[in-house]
């Protein structure tokens, strides 16, 4: 069998002495898409923190290619090919566009001409800064200069959360056709459920900082009761 | 393909530039061939405010100490003259290195705090080093000055006179060489990197960048440029007191960077060009009260023009771009 890309195995997480995360194991295959869903403040954006290394890992190990990389520093964990987008954006504010994009690039199949060709907008507004970009530009420059750090594994916590739906539905056909394009592995945290369902193919349901629910993507789309008891969510199908 | 080519194109030199220093270069002999030994005390000046720049303007690290440093340089640089050997291009060589590598030590420290314990213990550090220098007056010559500085002629043909001529065109010559290296490593993706950090250090982690090897390493230089500017002044002018490690050198230095324009290597030359300048006039005209005005000239400036006169005068041409 092939080696996961990502393996937890058994991780407890937290921040100081507050334990967020439980027993957490699982894998990610390379060029596969996992959904982590959930309801707020249960542990989703810790468990993409700790893969990052940032939390405070109380028991487990994280590999990486087989490789235990739970003692590597979070830039290290980066430069071994993990990218992560923040909920948070954390736009280099008074940075221009094309500076943003160049901080830490790495050399890969993703440059400045092939980030733009996926975000138009961003090659438009190239000399801008940071902070002269709307919510949703924004939202492609933390994706976009993420990709510049060619990553094989992209953490996206909660990419579209606080876009207008025509900015929700242009950054959500750029993520597919990233994916698609990179043969990228994809770990999503995202309240727009279906569209994070629809992305990956495996999903996962923390509920109280420990895995609740792991199945089929496309399986649990379909799973109304799943979907309406850990996560309160009604899709209409 | 190199994903930092643009940057490269970027940092080409502009023509405001190739016009900038052969002005600099010939104007005060021209103008002011009886006052060079000013031109020649600017031109240390803004390379020791230079070495400020790259650590506050670029990687965001406030210094309230950043003198010690140059003390290191002069003294250094001063007591090798003393003892013997005055040729002055390895003077700054060993005056570098030795600032170089207190720098490197006290780096570890520096990237362990921000904020007030950032400003309290590089102030700590310029005290410290202003009594240890004091204390240690069979060596240093304590308050006052070390003794018997005798710098030999440039390149063995040139000789520092009164009239400052060679001064003014080693500090010059030493400014331009240090300014291009400053320069070719702030427009790099080190540099690149350096601002981030100054952003947001979590985020650059986040994307692979090594922060406190980064802050050490700008840290270290940093240390070893202003060195390297208190070694000139050492041997141009043949003394070194516990001025230069003191807490007012640090501060006049934040101040002319912050008049100048942080961040942009320019804004350091024309900050300590207008403040060495204005101090030499005002305190012409009134000895005692000259801080008034670089006082009043500060607030204006901080009010105003937030970033600085440079940054000031690239808004204002902005704007007349829009226009």
């Amino acid at each position: 069998m092939a080696e996961p890309l990502l393996e937890l195995r058994d991780v407890s997480a937290g921040y100081g002495e507050a334990v967020v995360l439980e027993e957490i194991s699982l894998n990610i295959m390379d060029g596969a898409g996992l959904a982590l869903l959930g309801r707020n403040g249960v542990g989703k954006s810790t468990l993409i923190q700790t893969i990052m290394g940032f939390t405070h890992l109380v028991k487990g190990t994280v590999h990486w290619r087989g490789q235990d990389i739970t003692r590597l520093k979070p830039y290290q964990r980066a430069r071994a090919g993990i990218g992560w987008i923040p909920q948070e954006r954390d736009i280099f504010p008074s940075l221009s566009v094309e500076e943003n994009l160049g901080v830490v690039a790495r050399p890969g199949l993703w440059d400045r001409a092939k980030v733009f060709g996926l975000f138009p907008r961003l090659e438009e507004r190239r000399a801008n800064m940071g902070n002269q970009l709307s919510g949703g530009e924004q939202q492609m420059l933390a994706i976009a200069r993420t990709l510049m750090t060619n990553p094989s594994l992209l953490l996206l916590d909660e990419p579209l959360e606080g876009l207008a739906p025509i900015v929700v539905e242009e950054l959500g056909r750029a993520i597919a056709d990233m994916t698609k394009q990179g043969g990228m592995t994809l770990v999503m945290v995202e309240q727009h459920a279906e569209v994070a369902l629809r992305m990956t193919d495996t999903a996962v349901i923390i509920e109280r900082g420990r895995i609740a629910h792991r199945g089929r993507s496309s399986e649990l789309i379909r799973d109304q009761a799943t979907l309406d008891r850990f996560i309160g969510l009604n899709i209409g199908t | 393909m190199d994903p930092h080519l643009w940057l490269k194109r970027k940092g080409r030199i502009s023509p405001y530039e190739v016009a900038f220093w052969p002005i600099v270069l010939v104007l005060p002999f021209w103008l002011f061939p009886t006052y060079l030994s000013l031109s020649s005390q600017i031109a240390i000046t803004a390379l020791f405010c230079i070495s400020l720049d790259l650590i506050l303007g670029y990687a965001g690290i406030i210094s309230l100490g950043h003198a010690a440093f140059f003390g290191i340089g002069a003294y250094a640089a001063g007591l090798l003259s003393a003892h013997g050997w005055g040729e002055p291009l390895s003077g700054l060589a060993f005056a570098a290195v030795v600032a170089a590598f207190a720098g490197w030590i006290v780096s570890f420290m520096i990237v362990r705090v921000q904020h007030l314990a950032l400003l309290m213990i590089t102030l700590g550090l310029g005290f410290l080093l202003v009594e240890l220098a004091n204390s240690l007056g069979s060596f240093t010559g304590g308050a006052d000055g070390l003794q018997g500085i005798d710098t030999w002629k440039l390149l063995g043909v040139w000789k520092f006179s009164f009239w400052g001529k060679t001064a003014y065109a080693y500090s010059l010559a030493v400014l331009f060489i240090l300014f291009l290296v400053c320069r070719r490593i702030v427009r790099s993706p080190f540099g690149l990197t350096l601002e981030a950090i100054r952003e947001n250090p979590d985020r650059t982690t986040a994307l692979g960048a090594p922060n406190r090897a980064h802050l050490q390493k700008i840290f270290t230089l940093s240390a070893g440029i202003a060195g390297i500017a208190g070694a000139l002044l050492a041997q141009t002018t043949e003394t070194v007191s516990l001025e230069s490690l003191g807490f007012q050198r640090s501060a006049e230095i934040a101040i002319m960077l912050i008049l100048g324009g942080t961040g942009r290597l320019y804004g350091a030359i024309l900050g300590a060009i207008i403040f060495m300048v204005a101090r030499d006039q005002l305190a012409g005209m009134n000895p005692q009260y000259w801080y008034f005005w670089i006082g009043l000239l500060l607030m204006i400036v901080v009010l105003f023009m937030p970033r600085g006169i440079l940054g000031g005068l690239e808004r204002l041409a902005a704007f007349g771009r829009r226009r």
